[in-house]
């Protein structure tokens, strides 16, 4: 069951930003209170993260760089930490019993963890969608798309809502298949389409990072075909990071690969190596590489 | 999550320590005001409040509590709301809200266990212990007639409802099918909301039947207080039965034994621990239930330890009486029901705590 | 599943000979043994309505002018069951409202280390028996509210509930029913918070995930989840306040009337408070009339736990 997660580093004091109404993606969100996180922010720079949970550390001196309008595939063998690694750039890891971060997330400069950044502001900024599909069961398709919003976004008229959750569920591709049963249970729909659900409510409060936490590990092919295909437009507008198994959805569906490893069990998780997808998959610099993307191992 | 074989929705005191998990999020922070915001508010309006009374000559813990939670709350909620936004204040209020209402929900535990200690030592003496109340008018005397009513009269209505119950939970966990089972299964969870009142009322018209009207006998209120108990037993008892693992029946099956010993030999000694347990915890609830046994068992003065012949005294009833029936010595009497008050709660809790120290100590093969 | 044995070997005889004989008789036994366990419990409840119907014919046929107070029985129950009703509704009203938020914050707020005790600790209330309450009630609590009923009487007065004029004892219905409410706490809180702590955790986190608050996903995920849960606690809570006998005999001044005043010194009588104070005295038919009375509680209770047994049986199908 889960339990508490113990306060990070950071603890609140001093001024911050509000969760205001979303401006236009690319303007400055500027506060009355000062710090703010800008809006058009999409890059994220991990310096020297290490994670732990309790005293067991997870993972070790991530450096990386997630680039906007990309699409950047977390692989590496199961327990190699790259699922701890992406609940750390939205601030759910805290959530973990005992849970503890070292280091640096930057998303545009800004250190996510500093003593002055509401985490909920945080996952408000970068979404994400989970391994198994979640919708939730009280509320109906429209009210799952719009869960968000009203949230976030107090004071929508009902045609101002509409028309996000009908941007939202397009954006999903799931507009055509579910807008003559918008008020039914979210539940009802088949696995595939519940993920896509759960893609339209990350994306109808505007974040500026989507991460993605084995989206199709739960699917049947088809449907993971159906989102690849919409992770490939997604990135034209927010940046993606996805933690796959799949080497095959890895190599089809990214542009750039983090190959995470274990030296041996019972040790912290390293980046071995990271660059674009095409190099990893054919010509990997590291032999552990190698052997992991030839099936050799993991 | 750890299964609670000891349903806690009769109102039983649990056994296995549940679960307690939900996400817990570190709710109140995240916002420029400081994490001591809540504490410097609420105690500096305690602090003002309870000087503000006491100036004015009506001080009351009550009071001071109320006006404490009246006067924060909102000023926290609007400080808030100026400072960090309105989403942030109304989940601090959440918060606040539901601590203030932890609060008062222990508050009456708190005064209750404070107030019978308080009152119920003045008579907690030998005297209390030893002597019954014949022949006592005004102060002395004591509960002893009541003490070994209470017990003579639980003993005997566990022994009707243990054998009864935990053969009932067995048929229901082991060879139970079909139609019966359900309806059981679903009327042991109606029984366990039987009004105490009414089994006594149906023990007294049962035994009214066969004897005739006006009958008292310690032995009806035990029957009252089986029809209370069963329902408990087989309820903790098919929890118990559930969590032994199934693949210590088949390994008796699969050596041949016939299934009524592998119930008796392994299953039950298996889970003894546990359906000890749940036989105290039925107790506990029962022995301290006045109403059945104020129309079944009577009122006398004088120890009497036969079950099936006259009325017989047992220490809730009793407590009633000496508050209901003080006589002339008022004080006198009052203290005596406090001091079986107080004898109640003890047997409750110390039955309560022998059962957990038994579920944990003993209780390793089924957890 | 009869086989037939091939006695001419070794095996065979062995087989036929345990077959027959002692092993399936004790299983027949021991089978028999708890299927009548079984239906003795069920028999049980049903001669708990028998015999309760047996002994209450004679009230029913009895004309009205031997029936205590002259009433005829449906006169005399009525206000009885009133005074049950609204003991009981008031009692839930206030425990509720207060145990949710008690289950909340044991399964979300607290720090996990203590939470187990705390809920050990409001599992405390409903091991201490009723007339202890009603001790409490009627030494401690009442006295204690007498200023709030004065206040309630003199500046809310106009609302049919505060009428007053106020007690001078707290023995009155609203001081009984916030006792009634202390007992029944325990019971709806811990129905609930097994349910809000049994909350998925991937609703929670999906909920957090977008960016809500403790209590924003406490709203959206946790309440929706145990709403049954909620309901059939509320039912059984409400079961066991219209039975509770002995705390609200001994707290509250009787006077049989049909009133929604609380704070005043005569108040409705429930049935049970009714039964307890004036069997032992009883003879004759005034006794079957009681029990009737008692027939009559068993009713009310018995629908009310059948519903919320229903209800938590169709959430666990779910």
């Amino acid at each position: 069951m889960p339990e508490t997660g113990t306060e990070p580093r950071t603890t609140s004091g001093g001024p911050r930003s509000q969760a205001t109404r979303l401006p236009d993606v690319n303007t400055q969100q500027k506060d009355k209170r000062g710090t703010h996180i800008e809006r058009g922010a999409k890059r994220f720079e991990l310096k020297d993260l290490n994670l732990f949970y309790g005293d067991f550390q997870a993972v070790q001196n991530i450096s990386m760089t997630i680039e906007p309008n990309q699409v950047t595939a977390l692989i590496g063998s199961s327990g190699c930490g790259k699922t701890t690694v992406l609940r750390s750039l939205n601030r759910m890891h805290e959530l973990n019993p005992g849970a503890r971060v070292e280091g640096h997330v930057l998303l545009d400069d800004t250190d996510i963890y500093s003593r002055d950044i509401d985490p909920v502001e945080v996952r408000r900024l970068v979404g994400m969608v989970f391994q198994a599909p979640n919708p939730f069961p009280t509320m109906s398709v429209y009210e799952n798309a719009a869960a968000g919003l009203s949230l976030n976004r107090k004071g929508l008229t009902k045609s101002e809502k509409d028309e996000i959750v009908e941007r939202s569920l397009r954006g999903a591709h799931l507009w055509d298949e579910v807008k003559d049963r918008l008020d039914k249970p979210g539940s009802g729909l088949s696995g595939g389409q519940q993920q896509r659900l759960c893609i339209a409510r990350a994306i109808a409060v505007e974040p500026e990072v989507l991460l993605m936490d084995e989206p199709c590990s739960a699917l049947d092919p088809v449907a993971t075909l159906a989102i690849e295909d919409l992770i490939a437009e997604l990135k034209g507008r927010y940046t993606i990071a996805i933690v796959t198994h799949n080497m095959q959805q890895a190599a089809r569906a990214s542009d750039v690969t983090a190959f995470l490893n274990l030296e041996e069990s019972g040790k912290p998780g390293r980046l071995v190596e990271i660059g674009p997808t095409e190099t990893i998959f054919t010509r990997p610099s590291e032999k552990a590489t190698e052997d992991y993307v030839s099936g050799r191992f993991g | 999550m750890p299964q609670d074989p000891i349903g806690a929705g009769s109102g039983v005191p649990e056994v296995v320590p549940e679960g307690a998990g939900g996400l817990a999020v570190a709710g109140t922070g995240g916002g420029p005001l400081p994490e001591w915001t809540p504490y410097t508010v609420t105690g500096g309006a305690a602090a003002l409040i309870a000087l503000l009374l006491a100036a004015t000559g009506s001080f009351s813990i009550v009071l001071m509590f109320v006006l404490t939670v009246v006067i924060s709350l909102p000023v926290i909620y609007v400080w808030s709301r100026i400072a960090e936004g309105p989403r942030r204040a109304l989940d601090r209020l959440a918060t606040l809200s539901i601590v203030a209402a932890f609060g008062i929900a222990v508050a009456p535990l708190i005064s209750l266990l404070y107030e019978v200690i308080k009152r119920g030592t003045a008579r907690f003496d030998s005297a209390f212990f030893t002597e019954s109340a014949r022949g006592v008018v005004g102060a002395g005397g004591g509960a002893e007639h009541a003490i070994v009513g209470t017990l003579v009269i639980t003993g005997v209505a566990t022994l009707i409802s243990v054998p009864i119950g935990i053969m009932g939970a067995i048929y229901l966990n082991e060879y139970g099918t079909g139609r019966l089972r359900r309806a059981l299964t679903f009327f042991v969870d109606v029984m366990t909301g039987i009004p105490s009142i009414v089994a006594g009322l149906f023990a007294y018209a049962a035994f009214a039947v066969f004897l005739g009207p006006g009958i008292r006998l310690g032995i009806i209120g035990s029957v009252a207080l089986s029809v209370l108990m069963i329902p408990i037993v087989i309820r903790t008892s098919e929890e118990i039965l559930k969590i032994v693992p199934n693949h210590l029946r088949e390994a008796a099956y699969a050596l041949g034994t016939p299934k009524w010993k592998t119930v008796t030999r392994i299953v039950l000694p298996t889970a003894l621990a546990g359906l000890v347990t749940g036989v105290m915890l039925s107790i506990a609830r029962v022995i301290g239930e006045t109403a059945p046994l104020l129309v079944t068992t009577g009122v006398v003065d004088s120890l009497n330890t036969d079950p099936v012949s006259g009325r017989m005294q047992n220490l809730a009833v009793y407590a009633y009486t000496e508050y209901k029936n003080p006589g002339v010595m008022k004080q006198a009497a009052y203290d005596r029901a406090w001091a079986a008050a107080l004898t109640l709660i003890a047997i409750v809790m110390i039955l309560s705590l022998i059962a957990r120290f038994i579920y944990r100590r003993f209780g390793t093969e089924i957890r | 599943m009869e086989a037939h044995t091939d006695t001419t070997t070794q095996a065979g005889q062995i087989l036929a000979g345990a077959s027959g004989g002692s092993r399936r008789l004790g299983d027949r036994i021991f089978s028999n043994a708890a299927t009548i366990a079984a239906v003795t419990i069920l028999a049980l409840l049903a001669g708990v309505a028998i015999f309760l119907i047996v002994k209450s014919i004679p009230a029913v046929t009895a004309s009205a002018a031997d029936l205590p107070e002259g009433k005829t029985l449906v006169d005399y129950i009525a206000p009885l069951a009133f005074g049950t009703v609204l003991a009981a509704t008031l009692a839930t009203i206030v425990a509720v409202p207060l145990a949710v938020a008690v289950a909340l914050f044991i399964s979300h707020i607290a720090p996990r280390r203590i939470a187990l005790t705390l809920a050990y600790i409001v599992d405390l209330l409903a091991a201490i028996p009723s007339i202890v309450y009603g001790l409490w009630g009627i030494f401690v609590l009442g006295p204690a509210f007498v200023g709030v009923l004065n206040w309630l009487a003199d500046n809310l007065g106009f609302i049919p509930f505060f009428t007053g004029p106020a007690s001078v004892t707290g023995r009155t219905m609203l001081v009984a029913g916030l006792v009634l409410a202390v007992m029944i706490l325990p019971i709806v809180s811990a129905v609930a918070r097994e349910v809000f702590s049994q909350t998925p955790r991937r609703l929670e986190e999906g909920a957090l995930a977008l960016g809500a608050t403790r209590w924003e996903m406490i709203r959206m995920t946790v309440l929706p989840f145990g709403r049954s849960a909620m309901i059939s606690g509320t039912m059984l809570g409400l079961g066991r306040a219209l039975g509770e006998t002995m705390a609200v005999t001994i707290i509250l001044s009787v006077s049989g009337v049909v009133s929604f005043d609380l704070v005043s010194q005569s108040n409705p009588t429930p049935i049970a408070a009714n039964i307890a104070l004036n069997f032992p005295e009883s003879s004759g038919v005034a006794v079957n009339a009681l029990i009737a009375s008692g027939l009559v509680l068993f009713a009310i209770t018995l629908v009310v736990n059948m519903i919320a047994r229903v209800v938590i049986a169709r959430q666990n199908l779910q």
